[in-house]
Order: C-alpha cells, then structure tokens, then sequence
C-alpha cells in the first residue's frame, strides 16, 4: 500500500481529490449521506493500492499490445488490455493509451460495488468515468484546449445511452500525442475505452506533409516513454484552413470506423479553432457550466 | 547515464527525466542533473513548510499536497509574473479561484517602482551617525540617518530623489543596494561622520567590523529598574552606561524604594530625573553606545561626606557585553578587582535578557499609480477599493501595511517575501511584485479585464514554468480569510 497517497475532502465538502504520483482524481458521489461515505471509503480504500500494482506490470503496460497476446494479471491492467485491444491489429498501441480511464473505472466500480449510489464519476485529469442510476443524467461540457476554459458545448449523458466513459486527448495534453489536435473528447461505453479512442482518433488527426510541425522522438524527451522512437508533437504553427479542414477530416474518418464498429458512441475533434463533430445530435450549444469541467485541471 | 538524464523516485513510476525535462506528474524535473520541483513564476502553495527556492525532492516530497486544485490551497504570486508595461495592458496573470464558495480574483503584476525605497531598522545601540547624515553606497548618496527608536537606529533608504533625482550615479548606486537589500542580501553601508554598517535582513549587523551580538536588554534606567533587586544586598552601587539614559542603582527610584543607601557617586552629564543622567559621554560604538572605553571616565570624584572605603560598584553596558567591578581604596578612589561570582550572574542575566541583534528590511513603494490601469480600466476604484478594505494587497504573497491617506503606498517585510522577490530596471527603478485580490464581482463592479480572467487551474498547465513554494505559516494566507 502507497503511504504517498494524498487523499481529502476538496474545501466544497463535496468532492474528493486523490493524488499519488502522476495520479490524480477528482471524486464525486450522489445519493444519501451514508452511501456517499461508503462509496468515498471504498474508493480509497482502492486507490492506494493503484499507483504499486500498475507500476508491478509496467513493462508489460508499455510494450505493444498484441491481439492474442498474453493478459496482465492486476485488474486495471486488464482494463487497459482489453481497451487497446480492439487496435492491436492495425496500429501501433500500448496498454498505456488507456491508463488514466481504465483507473477511473476501477475507483468508480470500487465505489458503486460497495454503496447504491445515485450517480457518481471519477474524473482522472479529464478521463471521466461516470455511474448513472435509472433516470438520472451529466451535463459535461466541453473545452477546445487545456488552457482555454471557455465551453464549446455541453451534452446531455443519460441512463439510456451506453456511455460510461469520456476521455480527452491532444498534443497540448499532458501525455505526448503523436498527432496534432489541440483536443479530441470522445464519448464511449468505458472510460478505458474512450480513453484509448480519443489517443487513436488525436494521433489520426495529422498533416504528415507539413514540415514546420514541430515533432521530436519520444525517447529523446522521455526515455522510458512507450512511444519510444516515434515521433511526438511538440508544436504546431498556424495552419491554413484547408490544412486544418484536411487534418480534422483524417482524424474524422478514424472516428467514423471506431463508432461504426461500436468502439465509440461520439466524439468531438478540435484544431486551431475548428471543430468537427461525430454524432452531432448529442451535443447542445454551451449552457450549463458542469462542475465536471472545472474539477480538474489537466486534459 | 551517458545522457545525463536522472532515474526520479518520488514515485514507483521511477520516470526516467532528462536534463531540461519534467517527469510524468509534471512535478519533479531534471534542473543540471538535480531533481527538483519547481520554477521560476511563484505559485504558493498553502503547505507546512516554509518556502525554500527549489525544494529537494526528499525532504519535503511526503509533504507535497498533490494537485492544485483550489484556491484555499494555492495562490499565484506576481514574483516573475512579468509586468504590465506600458501600463494599459490587463496584468500578466488575472486568477480567479474559489475560496470557501465565493469567487476570488487576484491580479498579480510585477510593479515598476520608481517611488520606493526601504526603511531599515538595526539593532545597535552603538552610534551609527548623526540623525540627517548621508548614508552611502559605493561612495553615492542612497538614504539618511532617521530616527534613534528603542535599540534600533533606523535608516531610511531610497526613494525617488536618490532613485531619479541625482546623477545617474547616485541613481544605479540607490537601485542596487535596494535591490539587494529587498533581496536580502548584504548591503555596505557608510554613514557620512559616522559607522560604517553591512547591513542584511534577518541577520545582525555588523558595525566597523564587529558584528553586533545582542539588542540592549533595555535603556540605562529601565534596567536599573529590571534588574535592582538582584543587586540589592549584593553590590552598594550600579551604574548602567547608556548614551541615552544612563541609570544609577542608588539614586534611582528603584533604589530608593529598596531602601539602598546613598554612595556618594557623582556621574558627569546632565542630570535629567534622580539617577538618571543625559550625555555622560559623546556617542560611539563602545559601552552602552557611547565612545569610552574606561567607564571611570563618566564618574567625578565620590562625595567623600557619604562613600566610604570597600564600598562596591559595578558598572554595566546595557546589553551586558560590557562590565567592570570596583572596590573604593582609602582614599576613595575606584580600583578595578575581579567580578564576584554573585554579580557574574546578574551581568549574563542582563544578556540573557537581549534579544539577538538583527536588521530588518521594510520595502516601502507607492502602487498608486500607473500600474493601476493594469488591473482596471479606471484605476482611481482600484485605489478605493483598497482603501475600503474590499481589496487585500500582497507582495509575494506577505502582508503589506497600507497607509492610511491618498494612493496604495505600502510597506512590507522583505524576510516574509520568498527569496529574490525583487528586480529591477534599468531606469533606475525596482521591481516588485504586487497582488491584489477581490472577490470577483468586485472586480467587475471596478471595471477589471474580466475578459482576461483565468481559472486557477489553467495555472497549472505550464507547470515547468512556475516556481511553488511552502507559504510561510506566519503570513495570513493570501485568499484565506474572508474579504470584507
């Protein structure tokens, strides 16, 4: 057990913020008092434990997934493997893709396991996993960039629809992106497996022949980075709108295959102040402020 | 490793960082092959520990409060913020957090000071210079000798005339040794027919190379008064040698009313209330403040009517430091013999009692001018707002002392700041960091950029270009209490 950990009640009384290492949640959990106690101790009870046994398979988490290639043993490491698996064919992808959504899920399933809860999510630096009880509903909104925290839109999460998980990713994020959005937001059923899609979908949204792209191979910033040799992005110069309206459309074509084999629900792609959007019908004009937003402060 | 890159184990992750790099909390970072956490914008973080510039991950890393989540925990300083130059652009950083459910907004600038300077108070009883005396550095006029408070000289330093008023000399000189006083560095000092003084925050001052000990325990007759009881019975007079005050055991109220018998003494100076004498000598760097090095040379010849031969007297300085035992022989003269054991113990009481000479280091500067109009398009509300207290300034995060009146004049011990809070301009002028902080619909109501507002969080993001540092626990906490 981690005695690192830093877990305590934010000062709205409310939320719970957990931190250990590059670890950090944002908990928030509704229903009657007593459950909401149960649920926050389960989910600490959890999250000591997290930071040692990912770190355990960590070598194995940072190799290349393989289709039918051998399972971790920890439980959140199998969430990671099964979400990159679907991809393990046809691109390169590790385990790690999925890292900080698979760990909200495991906090979140730790707490609705141990207490009824009317909705609850576990937000990992903007890789959402989210409960819902009959009826109830999110309101998440949106953000172009980590830096910017105007709201492009919201939308509306319900019980009915089969999304658990959402999960941001982009070059200017905290993780190196291989692509250049400044944000890809996908909606899915796990959050592990948003999280993963959102990886692929902002590595797809690219302009390879552009030469003033800023990229520098991942092992040179970050020698143990998964990525290894690969080249990650570090800027990207203005770009003309068709180099913009080409870049979103690649990334967009990705997006399309993953929903129509059911790997995503929605996604929203952003670059340079320009959005395309995938499953439009689920997202309204900007409206509500959900506090979901303004929890964390990384992408 | 061939690359230079350092293995960090604040975590099991055990990243991997090269030099220049941050690891995979965006926390620790590779600084010349140090592990650090760090950089250079200040962010305060509301933790046990006093700041320290860069904290060594070891040390403090069990300490470490996770993520900066709300503003009951972090605050942004102005300390390298940048400034507002020229002036109408919105302050470099405008941060709104929640504190206790209300939204607070801090505007943090780093304030180009051409009206500042520092109010020095030191610790010495020794004689620095003649109140109005010029006080140099590098050889130019950069403050004056003020007032002489109760074990302190206070100099005051700076200001606009030295800054801007005299050749550019005297300018660049003033500006420096500001800065490095502000910085808390050490600052030679040369008083015009006077001491010369190195003077630093928070350490003692060192006068014409000797290194001040202690703060007088108090002035000639004050400790007459402390410490006549112990003498009573033990000694048939004391004289405490003081340039201000000097007390005699005898004659002194104090005496009197634990009934000591009259000894004769006879002081030179001016009797100022019975045995407490004005000017017993001129002033200096000796005993007590004053210039003699043999105490005898304050005494007149005993009234041979009353003294009588044996009798004992001890003279002290009023910080202990120094001290001489008499004896009158047949002919009444004082001859100097070894301090009894039984009076060694009231003269360590007496140092016991001072407290350790310092120098403390006030920043003094007026914010109430151009600066303004980066944190309002109507800078005069900016001023009233901090006047009626709806306002909190801070430098560095410490408290400031608004003075009462017109403007945002304020004063603000430099030790409570984090370390090189200060720069400068090559105008001459320093730089300093300033925050105000009001609850945002304030800051509406006064006309603020609440197009250029942030959330703290967005802070965050760049965490390789801040600096976070422990707040002191000793200054209210920037966004800690409710603002009126």
């Amino acid at each position: 057990m981690s005695t690192r950990a830093q877990i305590r009640m934010l000062p709205d009384g409310c939320r719970l913020h957990m931190h250990d290492g590059p670890i950090d949640l944002i908990v928030e959990a509704f229903g009657e008092a007593r459950e909401i106690n149960a649920a926050y101790n389960a989910a600490s009870s959890r999250f000591v434990q997290v930071l040692d046994e990912l770190c355990a398979e960590l070598i194995f988490l940072r190799s290349p997934a393989r289709q039918n290639g051998p399972l971790p043993t920890g439980p959140i490491a199998r969430r990671m493997a099964e979400a990159v698996k679907p991809y393990a064919a046809h691109i390169f992808i590790t385990p790690m893709a999925s890292v900080a959504g698979a760990v909200a899920e495991e906090i979140l399933a730790a707490m609705t396991s141990n207490a009824r809860l009317s909705k609850a999510y576990v937000n990992d630096g903007g890789d959402i996993a989210l409960h819902l009880a009959n009826e109830e509903t999110f309101v998440v909104g949106m953000v172009e960039g980590p830096d910017r925290a105007s709201l492009f839109g919201t939308t509306t999460i319900r019980y009915g629809d089969l999304i658990r998980g959402i999960a941001t990713s982009g070059w200017r994020g905290r993780s190196f992106s291989l692509g250049i959005a400044d944000a890809v937001t996908v909606l899915a059923e796990t959050a592990a497996m948003a999280d993963a899609a959102a990886t692929v979908i902002a590595n797809a949204v690219d302009m390879p022949e552009h030469h003033g792209i800023g990229r520098v191979r991942a092992c040179e910033l970050a020698p143990d980075s998964d990525l290894g040799e690969r080249m990650v992005t570090q800027s990207v110069p203005e770009l003309s709108q068709r180099e913009i309206g080409i870049a979103l459309e690649r990334g967009l074509d990705v997006a399309k295959r993953l929903e129509a084999s059911g790997l995503i629900r929605a996604a929203a792609l952003n670059l340079q102040g320009e959005m395309r959007i995938l499953g439009s019908e689920r997202c309204a004009p900007s409206e509500n402020i959900s506090r979901l937003l303004w929890s964390p402060a990384h992408a | 490793m061939a690359d230079d890159a350092i293995r960090c184990d604040a975590c099991p992750v055990l990243c991997y960082i090269k030099p220049g790099r941050i690891g995979s909390c965006d926390r620790y970072g590779n600084a010349d092959g140090q592990l650090v956490r760090l950089d250079p914008h200040v962010v305060l973080e509301r933790a046990v520990s006093r700041g320290e510039t860069v904290v060594p991950f070891l040390e403090k890393s069990r300490e470490w409060s996770g993520a900066l989540v709300s503003g009951e925990e972090t605050f942004v300083t102005a300390i390298g913020a940048g400034t507002t130059y020229p002036d109408y652009k919105p302050a470099p950083f405008i941060i709104s957090s929640e504190v206790a459910g209300v939204d607070m907004v801090t505007v943090v600038t780093e304030g180009i000071f051409s009206y500042c300077g520092v109010k020095l108070k030191i610790d010495t009883d020794r004689h620095l210079g003649a109140e109005c005396s010029i006080v140099r550095s590098q050889g130019e006029a950069v403050g004056h000798v003020t007032t002489n408070e109760y074990g302190s000289q206070m100099l005051s330093l700076g200001g606009v005339r030295h800054l801007t008023g005299g050749t550019r000399h005297e300018g660049t000189a003033t500006c420096d040794a500001l800065l490095n006083l502000c910085n808390r560095k050490a600052v030679e000092l040369k008083i015009d027919d006077g001491a010369t003084v190195v003077v630093q925050a928070d350490k003692a001052p060192i006068v014409d190379g000797v290194q001040e000990e202690r703060m007088r325990v108090g002035c000639g007759s004050a400790t007459i008064g402390m410490f006549a009881k112990q003498w009573f019975g033990k000694v048939d007079d004391v004289v405490v040698v003081d340039d201000h005050i000097t007390g005699v055991l005898s004659e002194h109220q104090a005496g009197k009313l634990l009934g000591v018998p009259e000894t004769g003494i006879k002081l030179k100076g001016r009797r100022s209330t019975p045995g407490r004498y004005f000017r017993v000598a001129e002033p200096g760097t000796s005993w007590g403040g004053t210039n003699i090095d043999d105490p005898l040379s304050i005494l007149a010849p005993f009234d041979r009517e009353v003294a009588r031969p044996g009798m004992r007297l001890l003279m002290v300085s009023t910080t202990g430091e120094h001290f001489a035992y008499f004896e009158l022989d047949d002919d009444l003269h004082p001859k100097e013999r070894q301090l009894p054991e039984v009076l060694r113990e009231s003269v360590a009481r007496i140092r016991e009692n001072c407290e350790p000479a310092l120098c403390t280091v006030l920043f003094m500067g007026g914010a109430g001018g151009s600066l303004r109009a980066g944190v309002t398009e109507n800078p005069v509300k900016l001023t009233h707002s901090v006047r009626d207290a709806l306002t909190r300034v801070t430098c560095g995060g410490a408290p400031v002392y608004v003075w009462p009146g017109g403007g945002i004049t304020i004063m603000a011990d430099v030790s409570r700041m984090p370390e090189d809070a200060f720069g400068y301009v090559p105008t001459p002028a320093l730089v300093a960091p300033i925050e105000f902080t009001l609850k945002l619909s304030d800051y509406a109501t006064l006309g603020g950029y609440m197009d250029h507002v942030r959330p703290l969080g967005s802070i965050q993001r760049d965490a390789d270009t801040r600096r976070r540092l422990g707040a002191r626990p000793d200054n209210p906490w920037p966004l800690a209490e409710k603002i009126k």
